[in-house]
């Protein structure tokens, strides 16, 4: 397990004051907004920063954690927790458990895990599970027909010990058709576990899709590109074209130009009310690589006197 | 492990109030205040004042939107309206995003 200098994390001095660790976690928490931010990876940035921000904000863990620095540990070196390190430390426990719990380091989970899990041990009142939130990648395919989808996570658990760790948790997932970016799926009774004898949260899932070489997807309608030659364009045609659910025969109307949207009515995302799809028409020209191409379009512009520029007055 | 489970569309059932409140780790309170201010929105709270608490229901966008204000007020330490702003101007990004992609005119 790797040392994590939390310091660092939040670009502070190991004797920063507690209002100066509040100005720098606010100053990352804006740059590393996960719906905001451009930075690469600013999910991830935003996960550290939370969790260093956890054990700097906290007095406690503050102190317990800096024992540990005056040992010599640095950022990235390998780390186990000296023996009785946190002996002369008793946390009050707050901050371990939850939604957020999924999202911190084993690091964080190996130093203040254990408390949590006395904790949960003397919690002699029943207490339904947590309800855990993650998100979900999906294709655009898994939303058209259906799909088991395997996610794994991890989840803080009670080990022997009760001591609470990490474990990574696998669950196969039947997803229902129709599903759209921005939802939110449930499953139930797949959160954090219940105390005496009390039922297991949930588990929240929000869906995204992952990028795909074909189609773009606004809400519930999709769209895809159809590249046609010159003359379906302008003589129209009928051209068969994969769609997300199957093959289509669509016809192109004559006269069409780049741009123009066909639209095929229910054929988006198959939600109850369902989205459209969208095939916008791209002209592709035939390149001129042989003499004999070339007089073609020679003739072509003889024959059509045809000036794209009109309408600008020149 | 192969067995599979079923993911139910939030949307089918939607949250009560006190499911979202519990599922977010705020209080009931805090989401009805949030409602009265006009904040969050559940179809059956359109005349918030009046409408029982009890009988609201809400769907994928609000229980987002809850957990995006939960966060900037408690990064920020701001006011609740703050909050909501920069909630509606996420969203507002959102769709703008997903719009430009579906138009292929985003930058990757």
């Amino acid at each position: 397990m790797e040392f994590k200098d939390y310091y660092q994390t939040l670009g502070v001095s190991r004797d920063a004051t507690a209002e100066e660790i509040k100005k720098a976690f606010r100053r990352s928490a804006r740059k590393y907004h996960p719906d905001v931010s451009k930075e690469t990876d600013a999910e991830h940035k935003m996960k550290e920063v939370n969790e260093a921000y956890a054990v700097l904000s906290d007095p406690e863990k503050r102190a317990a954690y800096d024992q540990l620095g005056q040992r010599g540990f640095q950022a990235g070196s390998d780390f186990q927790p000296p023996p009785g390190w946190d002996a002369d430390f008793e946390f009050s426990g707050q901050g371990f458990g939850g939604a957020q719990a999924a999202d911190f380091s084993d690091f964080f989970a190996e130093l203040f895990g254990k408390q949590m899990g006395a904790g949960a041990r003397q919690a002699h009142h029943r207490m339904r599970g947590q309800d855990h939130h993650a998100k979900i990648m999906l294709d655009l395919e898994d939303t058209y027909h259906g799909a088991t989808r395997s996610l794994t996570l991890r989840m803080p658990k009670l080990d022997s010990q009760g001591h609470t760790v990490l474990a990574e948790h696998t669950l196969n997932v039947r997803i229902p058709k129709g599903v759209h970016a921005g939802q939110v799926i449930r499953l139930a009774g797949q959160g954090g576990p219940g105390h005496a004898g009390e039922v297991a949260g949930d588990l929240f899932l929000e869906v995204h899709f992952k990028p795909h070489s074909r189609y773009r997807i606004e809400n519930k309608d999709v769209y895809a590109t159809l590249p046609v030659a010159p003359w379906e364009a302008a003589l129209g045609t009928t051209v068969k074209i994969p769609v997300p659910d199957g093959l289509v025969e669509v016809r192109v109307p004559e006269n069409s130009q780049s741009g123009r949207k066909l639209r095929l009515k229910g054929r988006g995302i198959p939600a109850a009310n369902p989205g459209d799809l969208y095939l916008v028409l791209e002209v592709v020209l035939p390149p001129v690589t042989t003499p004999k191409e070339r007089e073609f379009y020679q003739t072509m512009a003889q024959e059509l006197a045809f000036n794209p520029r009109q309408h600008l007055g020149v | 492990m192969s067995h599979e489970i079923d993911a139910i569309l939030l949307e089918d059932t939607r949250l009560s109030l006190d499911e979202l409140a519990r599922s977010c780790q705020v209080s009931r309170e805090w989401v009805i205040e949030r409602v009265q201010w006009g904040l969050l929105l559940s179809e059956e709270s359109k005349d918030p004042r009046t409408a029982d608490p009890a009988s609201w229901l809400f769907d994928s966008r609000s229980f987002m939107r809850v957990k995006r204000i939960i966060a900037v007020e408690r990064n920020f330490e701001c006011n609740p309206e703050l909050a909501g702003l920069v909630a509606d101007m996420i969203e507002e990004i959102e769709l703008l995003r997903a719009r430009l992609k579906a138009s292929n005119l985003d930058e990757d």
